[in-house]
């Protein structure tokens, strides 16, 4: 085999895998619900194709060629393990195979909705959830995903194997959820991958890709459910609301790595075809008549972007999309983000008695809480105990960037 | 579950020179102590002196070694640590990050040896 058609070969194995994992993983465990099988048998369908691909050329569907190859290691899996019948087990591949080659279809149908609500499925520990998104849909490897949710790779290697083995275990259908289930299975889905936007939000001075977190991952699986639940106003209202953030991404830090709050972001700085795309995507959810909560922050967001655009939004209209929030989903993150938006609207005292209304055990470790307080305290004049807030929020910060913005504060005091 | 933090430190951070950087580094563990113990997590925990100012001691056979210096000679050397009570890892891990050494060496997180008497 010569050089070239190797490194053919290697180049179409990694796109197959960059666009067609998580369909793949899908097909084969829809009816098996063995997605740790599935997934060894395509590892292992990867392999073949790296040693035949050179010599045979690439196929004209590499994803079909990976299928069939991946479905008839299962099949041998199950001939040596005997867990069910012969008869069974040619059944349950041939109807796969006729659901792949009936006309008219893709010749790869897309099963992913089904894997995600899978993965995000109440049965499941909820710290798995996402973690088993990204890997069964996007196909990342553990270490990455253990490394952004701060979590022992040998306990998200734990979790992982123990989700799986719960699915084929206790039978959860590879099934869209029933009407009277879906807000909550679908809020699951989204709270999943919002959980995995999140990773990256905090932890931005990480250089190295290991250390980064996964917000351009949650937003790919974001987009993948917004193109396959085209009606549902709610993951497009994620998918603003990521946007949004991600327009700014690049704003949160100067020129010397330093810490820059929204407040005083260059906004010449914001990616403007990003938040057109947000902007977009919040009318396209707003235009289905039926608010959520993520489209309400997608709504904070916009507000906060036009506001420091130079448009004129009142400072309490703010506080009403808050209170919208805080009765929809009520968490301690918006009640201090409403606690500072009431501050803008109504002075720092305001703001400050919205917060000391909060539950002690709720805020003694929650640094967005302690940030909040100190600049507030410090507008009220009230220098000493800003200090003390000051370096409260510093120690429960993780970032070298943040620690350095708020000993500045403290110091300007 | 009790852990133990071990936080390690790059040797370039023992030896810094720079007094407004040393200052800056040590106002920012000062503000990691305060936060952690007023969590309320904490069971015991020490600052160390600097690596140099170890002492090991080994004995093999009837012979005694004493050596100047820490037990190992790596880059990343131990400069305290904390015995905290937490429900999981998980949390460990997060107080673990919040550590200021966590960017620049590393921080060891380990399930502290509880007897069943005790």
């Amino acid at each position: 085999m010569t050089q070239p058609a190797v490194q053919a070969a290697r180049t179409a194995a990694e796109e197959a895998a960059r666009r067609s994992y998580g369909r793949l993983v899908a097909i084969l465990s829809a009816r098996t619900r063995d997605i740790a099988a599935s997934e060894d048998a395509l590892a292992d369908a990867f392999t073949r194709a790296l040693e035949r691909w050179p010599v045979d050329g690439v196929p004209a569907q590499p994803e079909a060629w990976l299928l069939s190859v991946a479905r008839h290691r299962t099949l041998d899996a199950w001939r040596h393990s005997r867990v069910l019948d012969a008869a069974t087990q040619t059944l349950l591949v041939l109807a796969d195979e006729v659901g792949v080659d009936a006309p008219g279809g893709d010749a790869v149908p897309d099963e992913r909705l089904r894997l995600l609500f899978v993965c995000a499925h109440p049965a499941i520990d909820a710290a798995a959830r996402a973690p088993l998104m990204l890997q069964t849909v996007l196909g990342l490897d553990a270490a990455r995903i253990a490394g952004a949710f701060l979590t022992a790779p040998a306990t998200l290697g734990q979790r992982l194997v123990r989700a799986k083995a719960r699915i084929r275990m206790a039978g959860i259908p590879f099934e869209y959820p029933r009407a009277s289930d879906l807000p909550q299975r679908l809020q699951d889905v989204l709270d999943g991958i919002y959980a995995t936007y999140g990773t990256g939000w905090d932890d931005i001075d990480g250089a190295d890709a290991t250390q980064r977190g996964l917000t351009a991952e949650a937003i790919d699986l974001c987009r993948i459910l917004c193109t396959l639940m085209p009606r549902e106003p709610e993951p497009r209202g994620l998918l603003a609301l990521m946007l949004f953030c991600e327009s700014r991404a690049t704003a949160r830090r100067g020129d010397a790595g330093d810490y820059v709050p929204l407040d005083v972001q260059d906004t010449a700085r914001w990616n403007p075809a990003m938040r057109d795309q947000a902007e977009q995507a919040l009318r396209a959810a707003a235009s289905m008549h039926a608010p959520g909560a993520y489209q309400i922050e997608a709504a904070i967001q916009s507000a906060h972007c036009a506001r420091r655009l130079g448009a004129q939004v009142p400072p309490e209209a703010l506080v009403a999309l808050y209170d919208g929030l805080l009765a929809l989903r009520p968490s301690i993150g918006a009640q201090v983000s409403r606690a500072c938006a009431i501050a803008n609207a109504a002075g720092p005292a305001e703001g400050l008695r919205a917060l000391e209304a909060l539950a002690p055990a709720d805020i003694a470790s929650y640094q967005p809480y302690w940030a909040a307080r100190a600049h507030l305290l410090a507008a009220g004049g009230l220098a000493a105990e800003a200090r003390g807030a000051y370096a409260r929020a510093s120690g429960l910060s993780t970032s070298a960037a943040v620690r350095a913005h708020l000993a500045a504060a403290a110091a300007r005091l | 579950m009790h852990y133990m933090l071990m936080f390690y430190q790059p040797e370039s951070e023992f030896l810094q020179r720079d007094e407004a950087v040393a200052q800056a580094y040590r106002a920012s563990w000062m503000d990691y102590v305060g936060a952690i113990r007023q969590s309320g997590i904490t069971l015991n925990g020490h600052g160390l002196q600097p690596p140099m100012t170890g002492t090991t001691l080994r004995v093999r056979g009837d012979k005694r070694q004493v050596q100047d210096g820490p037990f190992a000679d790596t880059k990343e050397q131990l400069g305290g640590y904390y015995v905290i009570d937490v429900p999981d890892l998980d949390t460990a891990l997060e107080w673990a990050a919040r550590a200021p050494c966590a960017t620049t060496g590393g921080v060891e997180v380990r399930p502290v040896f509880t007897s069943p008497q005790m």
